[in-house]
């Protein structure tokens, strides 16, 4: 390979070819279209967390100047509009499905969270939009609300949906309950613990936006919208909402300012857009505002834990018991059932040998935004009760919690879980001694000491974190519930002069795909990088494809383009073999070069290239004119990232404040492309799991049911000043279930680093626990109670 | 409405516009000078800074109309001569930026960040991007960034 070529292969840190467009102010976001003609869209949100709608008069709005049109749910339903779908269904313990009550794309006779959708003003301007709304004369009988997740079971408490009594959508259970009470009544002792996971609110910079349009002509609807995955888009906006067939939709997502998940699900703003583009004729452009980013995008995680840890003489693991309550807010988001279920209850063995488990999640109806998939999506909660308890049994056996780790990893593979999972590779010892050598363990005694000196508690804690990413198996996801298969596609287009088009299903929106993916069509084909463009985000361009989310567009997305090149290669060998008169068996290809064993005979790759489509003289039986392959590539398991996140920190107890002094992230993701971009990857991780564990926090008002962390004046966003520079390390095991043995990189430091820090932070308090977010109030509460301990060391 | 009228990028600029009408609803919309983006609606995130006579300035937190007369420079307008800034170089070459969008308020942000502080070190950097929010990167490869262009325009 020439020395360029290698310098830009699979393993090389090279500079992103997106870069250009980002730096110089020349990227193309949603907001960034203008269309002639185009008209704003602006929504009227509901100011009750539950209210019953008596009657909406939109007649003053209709007059306002320079309105086009005013949609309710009334439209939505007299057009026979469907309702925003969940696309995975979860089946209870008793054997029935969830009980599920009905989106409507905009509220038809209720709403059910402040921020619900219950008009939208259409108008030449969107200032003319924003104050035709506010004539808008809704007659509402505000109603009592469900929003402590703690209550909303209650029998006495207000019912989100009438078909989920009890607000409860879903009771479900995984593992096996007898052999798990069999463990626990053997058990030498069992730690018993209490977990919130804080709601959080996924804040991608770029808010959602949206250009419906539609072509009278051939009767075609087009959508530019912010999403990680159009193809899905197009397919629930025509078979289930019903805007359009298929083929008389095109979905676009262009640059894409993050997603964290957020942009994944199918929402009513980008839904009336489209669709309403048809009624008023023109371009219907939506933008949300901050505001309303946080009151309608889907928020993450929030549930409330009981776990009990069963453990021998010896601080051997013998069973996991567990009920969660999970929120779901007030309606089901695209994927919401799957997040506290199958993305969630099969994590939570961890790193360890566990001979038992046993999980009952109830999935419940709040009157709150949806809440769905943000950054981990359910790995991020198993992760943190798993490494909570853990920490927590070592810190009551007295077992150095480094200790007690070792002596239940799993260390065979492969490994069968007892809650689906089956583990294919990994070496966690590897990673948890890298790490502790990284964080110079050894030393942190006399840290702390130094640090007391001072008047400051220092403390230090572990996380040795697994997730599943490469979602997913198809016929896996299936038997489990997904109504979607999770393969992905790829084409490989080759350009009669040589250079290359890959078209893949996957969607970049800051991940880099433009360049991994780049790097390894390049260095398999024997080509300069530059000479490789990546396709992705338009349904008029790539047939199909399942999107980007769940760390899977390396190990499933690039997998397809492997299967691609493996028949360019197949077809350019036969075209070869053609042209050198010689027999295919006998075709090298290698660096770009084609030769023919054992003689001087040798074809430039676009040489090669030409000549496909020349075609002069291809036996026709034989070989077809053109170069272009696709495949669609079925991963046939899930693929286990893992690793040890450690975390030092130092509390200022006169003001509470957690100064993280070091954090250690040692990650095993199999095979890694582009060290840089993975690197990249794990910073903006972590930084989100900070957050978490010391910052955000999705509040809403438990009696009103107002979000009273509506904006970043309320909701604390991590800044700069509020995080330290990370100290990266790199295991590898490769993963053996995907051709390039890659595991996935994008979800581990938001897995993994929030119970690292919650570990750090009781640790120098000498407490059993605090609730995230850790601030600097909560930490200063924590210590007036636990004064006289923490004075005494 | 009323007419504004500045020096965008080097290059006259002026529209009829509402008086309410944002600095950066006027560079988007008016101008199509789509780089500088709106992130956030209580002028938190720092998306949108673009420099009024030298200074970085929140485009979404000044009217139009107040830049009457002004020297305004854009991402657009940084590269002079189609060479790229030390700290758009910077950037790409530490990886610096994910998704993109807090970028250019990112970058307009350090330039004047170090004009200001030509000295900097790692806690000033952090300190002084109180002001610019990014969701992706962590910061940690933007802080490098800053401190690697900041060395290099020394
Ligand atoms: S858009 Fe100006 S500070 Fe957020
Ligand atoms: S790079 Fe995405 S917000 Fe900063």
């Amino acid at each position: 390979m020439s020395g360029a070529i290698a310098a830009e292969g699979i393993g090389q840190p090279v500079r992103r070819k997106e870069d250009f467009r980002f730096i110089t102010g020349n990227g193309h976001y949603t907001d960034d279209i203008a269309r002639a003609r185009q008209t704003y869209a602006y929504f009227l949100r509901s100011p009750h967390a539950h209210a019953r709608i008596k009657s909406i008069d939109t007649s003053a709005a209709e007059a306002a100047p320079g309105v086009v049109a005013v949609f309710t749910g009334k439209h939505v339903a007299d057009d026979g509009l469907g309702g925003l779908i969940c696309g995975w269904t979860v089946t209870s313990k008793d054997g029935t499905p969830m009980k599920a009550g009905a989106h409507p794309v905009l509220a038809f006779d209720t709403v059910r969270y402040v921020g619900d959708h219950v008009a939208m003003v259409v108008a030449e301007t969107l200032a003319d939009a924003r104050a035709a709304a506010e004539l808008i004369d809704v007659d509402y009988e505000a109603l009592p609300a469900a929003v402590a997740l703690s209550t909303c079971q209650d029998e006495k408490t207000a019912q989100v949906h009438t078909e989920a009594p009890r607000n409860t959508c879903f009771e479900w259970e995984l593992g096996n309950k007898a052999e798990t009470e069999a463990a626990f009544a053997k058990a030498d002792r069992v730690v018993k613990l209490d977990l919130t996971n804080n709601r959080l609110i996924p804040n991608a910079m770029e808010p959602r936006a949206a250009i419906g349009e539609y072509d009278k002509g051939s009767g075609i609807y087009t959508l530019h919208t912010t999403s990680q995955n159009p193809h899905v888009a197009r397919l629930v906006l025509s078979a289930f909402v019903g805007v359009a067939p298929e083929h008389k939709l095109r979905v676009v997502a262009p640059d894409v300012g993050g997603g964290f998940g957020s942009k994944i699900f199918i929402y009513a703003e980008e839904t009336a857009c489209v669709w309403a583009a048809a009624k008023v004729g023109r371009p219907i452009k939506w933008t949300g505002d901050r505001s309303e980013a946080f009151l309608s995008d889907a928020h993450g995680r929030d549930h409330l834990s009981h776990a009990e840890l069963a453990l021998d003489k010896d601080g051997k693991f013998l069973g996991l018991r567990v009920k969660t309550i999970a929120n779901l807010g007030a309606y089901l988001s695209t994927f919401s059932a799957s997040v506290p279920t199958y993305l969630y209850g099969t994590l939570l063995s961890g790193q360890y040998d566990f001979p038992a488990i046993y999980v009952e999640v109830d999935g419940v109806y709040t009157h709150t935004a949806p809440v769905d998939a943000y950054r981990g999506a359910g790995r991020p909660e198993a992760t943190y009760l798993v490494e909570r308890i853990v920490e927590t049994a070592a810190r009551e056996t007295g077992i150095d919690p480094a200790e007690l780790r070792r002596r239940n990893f799993v260390r065979t593979f492969p490994h069968q879980t007892p809650v689906i999972m089956n583990y294919d590779a990994g070496d966690y010892e590897a990673s948890l001694d890298a790490a502790l050598e990284a964080i110079d363990y050894k030393g942190f005694a006399a840290r702390k000491s130094e640090a007391a000196s001072r008047g400051k508690l220092r403390g230090i804690g572990f996380s040795s974190y697994i997730e599943a990413c490469g979602l997913a198996p198809s016929a896996a996801v299936g038997s489990l519930g997904a109504g979607v298969g999770l393969w992905e596609s790829a084409e490989v287009r080759v350009n009669p002069t040589g250079n290359i088009e890959v078209l893949t299903g996957s969607h970049s929106h800051g991940q880099g795909h433009e360049t991994t993916f780049a790097q390894l069509v390049a260095s398999r084909l024997g080509v300069p990088l530059d000479s490789v463009e990546i396709v992705h985000g338009d349904t008029d361009k790539v047939q199909f494809g399942m999107g980007t989310y769940g760390s899977r567009s390396g190990a499933v997305g690039m997998s397809a383009i492997v299967r691609a090149l493996d028949k360019i290669e197949t077809k350019a060998k036969k075209i070869a073999a053609h042209l050198m008169e010689a027999a295919v068996e006998d075709i090298v290809f290698e660096n770009g070069t084609f030769t023919v064993q054992g003689t001087d005979k040798s074809l430039a790759w676009a040489e090669l290239s030409l000549a496909a489509y020349t075609a002069h003289g291809f036996p026709s039986a034989d070989i077809e004119p053109g170069l272009k392959e696709g495949a669609f590539y079925d991963p046939t398991n899930f693929t286990f990232p893992a690793g040890c996140h450690i975390c030092e920190v130092e509390i200022d107890p006169d003001t509470g404040i957690t100064r993280i002094v070091k954090f250690v992230a040692v990650d095993d993701f199999g095979t890694v492309i582009n060290p840089m971009i993975v690197e990249g990857q794990v910073h903006g991780g972590i930084a989100q799991g900070i957050g978490q564990a010391l910052l955000e926090h999705g509040v809403y008002d438990p009696d009103s049911g107002q979000l009273v962390t509506g904006s970043y004046m309320d909701y604390c966003m991590p800044r700069a000043d509020d995080l330290p520079s990370f100290t990266l390390g790199f295991t590898k095991t490769v993963c053996p279930s995907n051709p390039l043995g890659m595991k996935g990189c994008g979800e581990a430091g938001a897995i993994a680093s929030p119970p690292a820090i919650i570990n750090a932070v009781t640790d120098a308090l000498g407490i059993r626990d605090i609730e995230m977010p850790a601030t600097p109030a909560r930490v200063w509460e924590a210590l007036q109670s636990a004064a006289p301990r923490a004075a005494a060391e | 409405m009323s007419v504004v009228a500045m020096t965008v990028n080097g290059k006259p600029a002026s529209a009829d516009i509402e008086p309410r009408t944002l600095l950066v609803q006027f560079i988007r919309e008016q101008l199509g000078l789509t780089g500088t983006h709106v992130g956030c609606d209580t002028s938190q995130c720092g998306a949108c800074v673009v420099h009024v006579d030298g200074r970085a300035v929140k485009s979404c937190t000044m009217l139009a109309a107040q830049a009457e007369g002004a020297e305004v420079l854009t991402i657009e307008g940084l590269a002079a001569n189609g060479d790229l800034h030390p700290v758009q170089k910077a950037f790409r070459e530490h990886h610096g930026l994910q998704c993109g969008f807090c970028t250019p308020g990112m970058i307009m942000t350090a330039v004047d960040l170090i004009r200001r502080k030509p000295e900097l070190d790692e806690e000033t950097v952090r300190e002084e991007l109180e002001g610019n929010i990014c969701r992706c990167t962590g910061y940690h490869n933007i802080v490098k960034a800053i401190l690697a262009a900041s060395q290099e325009m020394r």
